[in-house]
C-alpha cells in the first residue's frame, strides 16, 4: 500500500487565496504547458508541417508556372497553406485540452479566463509561426522566390495574428461539439475571410514590388481585423468555454 | 460551507434543476446518490462554477456564483471521472503546471508532500499516459488539493476503477476527508458512499427528495432509504 495514511497537516500557507494569481504568470504557465507537451509528442507541429509542405508540393506541381505566374499566385498559395494547417493545429490544440477533461481543469484555477485565452492563442501563434518559418524557405527553393523580406515577413505575422485570435476563440467553442472537427472550418473561415484576403493582396502586391501607397489599404485592414478581434475574443471567451 | 436556494438549471426548454435547496456544514462528507439523468453532475458543475445556474441562490465558501466564481475556485478542489491531466507531462510536471495557475508558494516542496500522499512519489517523472486508470485518479486527487481547498467536489470518482484501485482510492479520500475539508461526492456505489460519507442526500427529478445521516441510518440500510426516497 503506497497512499501515506498519514493526517497530513493542512498547509494554509500553500495557497495565497487571491481571487486571482498573477495574469502574466498563469498565460507564461499554459504556454510553458502546451510548449512541454508539443515538445514530448511533436503530434501538432508534425502533423501542420507535413500538411503545409505537401499542399505546397501539390500547387508546384499541379500548377507548372512560368516565372510571371509564379509571382502573381504565390501569395494566394501561401495564404491557402497557412489557412489550412493552421485550421489543423487550432482544432488539434484545443482536443488536447477537451479529450480528458483538461479544459475543466483550466477554467478551475483562479485566474481570470482570458488569461488561458491568451496562454492558448500565443502557444498557437508559436505553432503556426514555427511552421510558417519552415515553409517559407522550401517554399523559396521550389518557386524560385525570395521570400525572406522584411516587409513580407511582417504581414505574414499580422495575417497569422489574426487568424490565430479567432481561430483559438471559435476552436474553444467547437471543441465542445460532437462535430469539432467540421464545425471549426466552417464557421472560421467566413469569420478570416477579410484578412486572409487583405493577407493574400497585401502580399501580392510587396512581392510585385507595387508602391507601398497600393498596400497600405490592406496592411491596415490588417492591423485593424488583429487589435478588435483579439479584444472581441478576448471579452468573449469567457462565455464561450462556459456552459 | 455551501448554501444553495431554490436553484433552477435549464439547457433550452429541458429543466434539469427544479428549485433545488442543499446545505453543507464545515467539514461534513455528503455522498450526493441519485439514478442516472437526475442532474448530479450538471449540479456538481454549477457548484464548481463551470455552469452558470439558470435562478437560484449558489454560495460556497462564503462566495456568491457565478459573481464572485474567482474566489470559490481558489477554495475549491474538484475530481470527476476524467482525470483532468495531460498525458504528455509526467506526473510532477502536471501539478506545477496546475500550481503555477493556482500562484502557489513552495510549490517544490507541495508537489512533493502530495506526491507522497497519493502514492506516486517513484514515478514523479514518468509520463501521464504511462499511469493505470487508478494512478490517474489518485494523482488527479493530488491535482485538486494541491491548492489545500476548503471544499472539495467527486464527481463519480471510481469509474473504470478495478478492485485494488479503488480501495487504494478509498484511502486516498479518507486522508482527504480526515483533513477537515467540506466534501461532496456524487456515486452510484452505495456501499462506498456509506463506508465514506457523513450524511446522504438522494437527488431525484431536480430536487433532494431526502435526506439522512450516518447516525439516523441503521447499519445496512442506505439501500432502502435510497428506495425509498426514489419511490417519493
Amino acid at each position: 500500500m503506497a497512499v501515506k495514511s498519514s493526517n497530513m497537516s493542512r498547509q494554509r500557507s500553500i495557497a495565497n487565496n487571491q481571487p486571482s494569481g498573477s495574469f502574466i504568470r498563469a498565460i507564461a504557465a499554459v504556454i510553458w504547458k502546451d510548449l512541454q507537451a508539443e515538445f514530448r509528442s511533436r503530434e501538432l507541429f508534425s502533423a501542420m508541417l507535413v500538411f503545409s509542405l505537401l499542399i505546397i508540393l501539390i500547387f508546384n506541381f499541379a500548377l507548372e508556372l512560368d516565372i510571371k505566374t509564379r509571382q502573381s499566385v504565390t501569395s494566394g498559395v501561401l495564404w491557402a497553406t497557412f489557412a489550412f494547417a493552421g485550421t489543423l493545429g487550432l482544432n488539434r490544440s484545443m482536443a488536447i485540452e477537451k479529450d480528458r477533461g483538461c479544459l475543466d481543469g483550466l477554467l478551475l484555477a483562479p485566474v481570470d479566463r482570458s488569461a488561458i485565452f491568451f496562454g492558448k492563442f500565443i502557444s498557437n501563434l508559436i505553432f503556426m509561426i514555427s511552421v510558417e518559418v519552415i515553409v517559407l524557405p522550401i517554399y523559396s527553393v521550389l518557386y524560385n522566390m525570395n521570400l525572406f523580406r522584411s516587409d513580407v515577413m511582417l504581414v505574414i505575422l499580422l495575417g497569422s495574428i489574426g487568424y490565430t485570435s479567432v481561430g483559438t476563440l471559435i476552436s474553444a467553442m467547437s471543441v465542445q461539439t460532437r462535430m469539432r472537427d467540421i464545425l471549426l472550418p466552417i464557421l472560421l473561415f467566413p469569420i478570416v475571410i477579410a484578412p486572409l484576403l487583405a493577407a493574400v493582396k497585401a502580399t501580392g502586391g510587396l512581392l510585385a514590388n507595387v508602391p507601398f501607397e497600393e498596400v497600405q489599404s490592406p496592411i491596415n485592414l490588417l492591423i485593424a481585423y488583429d487589435i478588435i478581434f483579439t479584444a472581441v475574443a478576448f471579452m468573449t471567451f469567457e462565455y464561450i468555454v462556459e456552459e | 460551507m455551501i448554501a444553495v436556494r431554490k436553484l433552477v438549471k435549464r439547457f433550452g426548454v429541458k429543466t434539469i434543476l427544479r428549485g433545488l435547496d442543499f446545505e453543507v456544514e464545515l467539514g461534513e462528507f455528503v455522498a450526493l446518490l441519485g439514478p442516472n439523468g437526475a442532474g448530479k453532475t450538471t449540479f456538481l458543475r454549477i457548484l464548481a462554477s463551470l455552469s452558470r445556474p439558470s435562478l437560484g441562490d449558489v454560495k460556497v465558501a462564503g462566495y456568491h456564483l457565478p459573481k464572485e466564481a474567482a474566489q470559490v475556485r481558489a477554495k475549491l478542489g474538484v475530481v470527476s471521472h476524467m482525470p483532468l491531466l495531460y498525458g504528455d507531462l509526467s506526473g510532477d510536471e502536471n501539478l506545477r503546471f496546475y500550481g503555477r495557475l493556482y500562484n502557489l508558494s513552495s510549490l517544490e516542496a507541495r508537489i512533493t508532500e502530495v506526491l507522497e500522499m497519493v502514492g506516486l512519489e517513484n514515478r514523479r517523472k514518468d509520463l501521464v499516459r504511462t499511469f493505470s486508470r487508478g494512478m490517474q485518479q489518485r494523482l488527479a486527487i493530488g491535482r485538486a488539493v494541491l491548492h489545500d481547498p476548503d471544499v472539495m467536489l467527486f464527481d463519480e470518482p471510481y469509474t473504470g476503477l478495478d478492485q485494488d484501485a479503488s480501495s487504494m482510492l478509498d484511502d486516498v479520500l479518507k486522508t482527504v476527508a480526515a483533513q477537515g475539508r467540506t466534501i461532496v461526492m456524487t456515486s452510484h456505489d452505495l456501499a462506498r458512499a456509506e463506508e465514506l460519507a457523513t450524511r446522504f442526500d438522494v437527488l431525484s427529478q431536480g430536487v433532494i427528495a431526502a435526506s439522512t445521516t450516518h447516525r439516523q441510518l441503521k447499519k445496512s440500510n442506505l439501500l432502502t432509504f435510497y428506495k425509498q426516497a426514489l419511490a417519493g
